[in-house]
């Protein structure tokens, strides 16, 4: 493929024919920022907030659509970009909430990054503001159209990553807002709560409904893992506050992307549960009562050995897990085969 | 998996058999719907009517259990109109002749008969598949869960050898596997006949290998029991001890009726798990094991991709990770048996599993590996059989049409078809306590045809009995179109439903696989 070269802010970058003029940017480490734009989604340049400016066009451009060209030269912090900018997120904030205080996507809002990066305190116009309900009628997400930028991101997620085009722009003008056919509640639409949506939306309109009210952005830890439910074993953030799980986030998985579905983003609820086992339990009288690790352990031993030695190795079977790690699937099989000297060890695969 | 999952997206042709992807492997179904919407044709084979049966070009509502039939029929019309890969079919496999006389007693109109699928669909899809680039076959549970099973199999391997979609980039023939780790469970030697990477016990040298680094002096040479065979060893008190480690076959299992009976019936019953279970209620021991959060290890997915599982708080309680847990009992059984971390444990592994051999901890944080990975310098293998199957040449196994083991009759006038629901998993053990998915997915439903449903007199929202020669349950009926008339469907999530109590443990004579998808049953209304 051919390349093509140009100079943005004064150095010179060649990248393959074809490229936007945003991803030669990032080729050189410089920040443009953008809202609507995301890699693997269609590109409608519609935020605006990419514009750049490109020598002997009459107009800013916006970096995410325009194509590199050969010879181009690109400056994307003049005082003309800088200005087109702050208006464009003066004009968002003119109708958004500004309640950062009690948001649960403050400190990880684009909005609220480029407000601070441009200096835009507070909105110049003073127009109409929305003034929408809380959607909180599923367990899953909250959906506040009130922070909503009109991005479309959700839109495109729902359509070309999740495949099921559940939202779309719905009425017009300063009335246009991102619904599900007829405007209904999300669970009486066909949304199957992925929260793929919930994990692009760049501002607070869309918030995992636990993890956004029980955590600030900044006191969470997140610690990357594997998803414990179906065999597509999608890469998820678990984010931990004070020792517990308190919601699960996307990060870039080999297999999955940012994608999940409901499990996996939203079925972690399991693990602090109030029914999990803490103790071990041994059977006395017919009720199994609490006891200490080293009791149970003794026992176990104890009648295993008696079972073995009564009846020979392979009266004893063990049931190892599709649940489990690879390393503890391997060491029950060890315990069987070497330390009790059975082979009758399976699991569920076939179920 | 012989390919890996990103291959789905660039496939011309998909044909998806026995699966209800966008529920059991929903991001697994995003690449078929993304390879849909990239101009793909779609086939589902499938009795209902599910969200992927709705957006495929083809659905082939086909009889339960009549996959043989709808298989051998798809490859007759590509022998007869001469539309299969005579160079692949030539240089890479064996035992063809054979085969296509098996075949050739499968014409489309024979097939049409038994599967109810019509035979100019049975044509169309048969040369959509042939003629495509790159085409693959994806299938779960609805192959696998039948007395034929293992036949199933072979017939989707004969299919996609006929037509060389295998070995390549895009194609190949892909069974989705259920539950995160059932793959590295298998891999991990979780089986009766063999250990590590799927080593034969039988095998002498490998016995003397594994003795040798277990540092004992012999192992079993015998092949152990299946989990069904444990059952009715226990039922008939030959096996007397069972120690169960995150399965609840209570619920699980078909027949659980006679599960929970031979569970009983052990003199000795070890359970350890997260919560407690049907099947840990009637423990001796119950011991508290750490949930994935509180733990390192790996999972292996159904591409057979090595991940690391990474350890996110304490464990809760007094709970401890299962492996900490299986060395203090080795321990106290007087096989001392200890290891710092878990990274210690797969360096075991690796050294003594040659498809594991090049996966360490090390490596695993700069990305996961697929297996065959048999070196620290391999890059690992997403896709199988490129060039030459693992046996050599491809066989043809030519295999018959049986009908399931228990049909329905005049008692017994529906079949039953159980599966999995999208909100929920497996027992319903953790997505039954989220604070979420139960709240959203609350309660379990019979699926029925509204022809059938009019019959009895039920309508939606009424409670109904279901009834098999084996059990029964009360549940509430949801009068669905997507069910074919005949068919009734709900899953296993849901103790208060417990299916299996149902279900018929005749199993496949190879796989040993019980055949959960298809049972003889009557529904009642509950007056
Ligand atoms: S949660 Fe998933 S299905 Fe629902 S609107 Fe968002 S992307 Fe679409
Ligand atoms: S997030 Fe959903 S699709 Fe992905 S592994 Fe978990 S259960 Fe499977």
């Amino acid at each position: 493929m051919a390349n093509v070269t140009l100079t943005i802010n004064g150095q010179q970058v060649t990248v393959p024919a074809g490229s936007t003029i945003l991803q030669a940017a990032e080729k050189l480490n410089i920040f443009i920022p953008t809202l609507c734009y995301e890699p693997i989604l269609t590109r409608p340049a519609s935020c605006r907030i990419c514009v750049v400016e490109v020598k002997g066009s009459k107009n800013l451009v916006p970096a995410c659509a325009a194509l590199a060209r050969d010879g181009m030269v690109v400056e994307t912090d003049t005082p003309e970009v800088i200005e087109a900018r702050r208006t464009i997120i003066d004009l968002l904030l003119a109708n958004h909430p500004m309640d950062c205080l009690t948001c649960g996507r403050n400190g990880d809002c684009r909005l609220q990054d480029y407000a601070f990066m441009y200096g835009v305190r507070e909105s110049s116009f003073s127009g109409e503001k929305h003034n929408y309900p809380l959607e909180d009628d599923n367990p899953f997400y909250i959906r506040d159209m009130n922070k909503c930028i009109l991005c479309g991101k959700c839109v495109r997620v729902c359509a070309e990553i999740q495949g099921n085009s559940v939202i779309d722009f719905t009425y017009r003008g300063f009335n246009t807002k991102i619904a599900a056919f007829m405007d209904v509640p999300m669970s009486q639409s066909e949304c199957v709560f992925c929260g793929n949506c919930v994990a692009y939306c760049p501002t607070g309109a869309l918030q995992e409904k636990y993890l956004r009210s029980h955590a600030r952005t900044w006191e969470v830890q997140k610690v990357t893992t594997v998803c414990p439910y179906c065999g597509t074993g999608c890469t998820l953030d678990l984010n931990v506050k004070n020792g517990k799980v308190v919601g699960v986030t996307s990060t870039d998985g080999e297999v999955n992307g940012k994608a999940l579905c409901v499990k996996g983003r939203f079925g972690f609820g399991f693990i602090h549960h109030p029914d999990r086992l803490q103790q071990p339990l041994i059977k006395k009288d017919g009720r199994l009562v609490e006891s200490t690790w080293d009791e149970a352990i003794q026992l176990i031993a104890t009648r295993l050995g008696e079972v073995k030695a009564q009846y020979g190795a392979d009266a004893i079977g063990f049931l190892t897990s599709a649940r489990c790690t690879n390393e503890e699937n391997y060491l029950l099989s060890k315990l069987a085969r070497a330390v009790i000297g059975t082979n009758n060890i399976d699991h569920c695969a076939r179920l | 998996m012989t390919n890996p999952i990103a291959d789905i997206e660039g496939a011309n042709f998909i044909l998806a058999l026995g699966t209800n992807t966008t529920e059991t492997h929903p991001v697994i179904a995003t690449k078929i719907k993304q390879a849909v919407r990239a101009g793909g044709i779609l086939a589902v084979v499938d009795p209902r009517q599910t969200e992927l049966a709705r957006l495929a070009h083809y659905h082939l509502a086909l009889k339960p259990g009549t996959d043989i039939a709808l298989l051998n029929g798809l490859a007759n019309v590509i022998l007869t109109e001469d539309l299969y890969n005579k160079d692949f079919v030539a240089e890479r496999t064996e035992g063809f002749a054979a085969w296509k006389e098996t075949v050739l007693k499968y014409p489309p109109e024979v097939v049409a008969g038994i599967t109810g699928i019509a035979a100019d669909t049975i044509r169309e899809v048969a040369r959509g598949y042939a003629r495509s680039a790159n085409a693959t076959i994806l299938y779960t549970m609805g192959i696998t869960q039948h007395i034929c099973g293992t036949d199933n199999v072979l017939a989707i391997a004969n299919l996609a050898m006929l037509c060389g979609h295998i070995g390549k980039p895009y194609s190949g023939v892909n069974p989705l596997r259920g539950q995160n780790n059932v793959q590295g469970a298998c891999d991990m030697g979780g089986l009766p006949n063999v250990l590590t990477g799927y080593q034969p016990v039988a095998d002498p040298d490998v016995r003397a290998k594994f003795a040798a680094a277990w540092g004992v002096t012999s192992l079993p040479e015998q092949p152990g029991l299946t989990v069904g065979e444990m059952m009715e060893g226990a039922a008939a008190g030959k096996l007397r001890a069972m120690y169960i480690m995150g399965e609840n076959p209570v619920l699980s299992d078909p027949d659980s009726t006679h599960v929970v009976h031979a569970l009983e019936k052990l003199d000795f019953l070890v359970v350890q798990d997260i919560f407690l279970t049907e099947t840990a209620r009637l423990a001796d021991v119950v011991l508290p094991a750490a949930s994935f959060a509180e733990k390192d290890g790996t999972f292996t997915n159904t591409e057979r991709r090595v991940q690391r599982v990474r350890k996110a708080i304490e464990p809760v309680g007094e709970a401890k990770p299962d492996w900490q847990i299986i060395c203090l009992v080795a321990t106290a059984m007087g096989y001392p048996m200890q290891y710092g971390s878990p990274a210690e444990i797969m360096a075991e592994i690796a050294r003594l599993t040659p498809s594991y051999g090049g996966i360490s901890y090390q490596r695993l944080e700069q990305g996961s590996l697929v297996w065959p990975c048999p070196s620290p310098d391999h890059p690992g293998t997403p896709r199988l059989h490129v060039g030459k199957f693992a046996r050599g040449l491809g066989k043809f196994h030519p295999v018959e049409y049986v009908p399931p083991a228990e049909l329905p009759d005049e008692e017994y006038p529906f079949i039953l078809n159980t599966g999995r629901r999208y909100f929920h998993y497996h027992t319903g053990t953790m997505t039954l306590r989220t604070g979420a998915l139960e709240e959203y997915y609350a309660q379990e439903h019979l699926e029925i045809n509204p022809a059938d449903a009019r019959t009895l007199g039920i309508t939606d929202g009424d409670r109904v009995r279901v009834i098999s020669r084996r059990g029964q349950v009360e549940v509430t009926a949801r009068v669905v179109d997507t069910v074919p008339p005949g068919v009734v469907f709900t899953s296993f999530h849901f103790p208060e439903v417990a299916i299996n109590r149902l279900t018929n443990t005749a199993r496949d004579p190879v796989a040993k696989i019980p055949e959960l998808k298809v049972c003889a049953v009557r529904v009642e209304k509950i007056a």
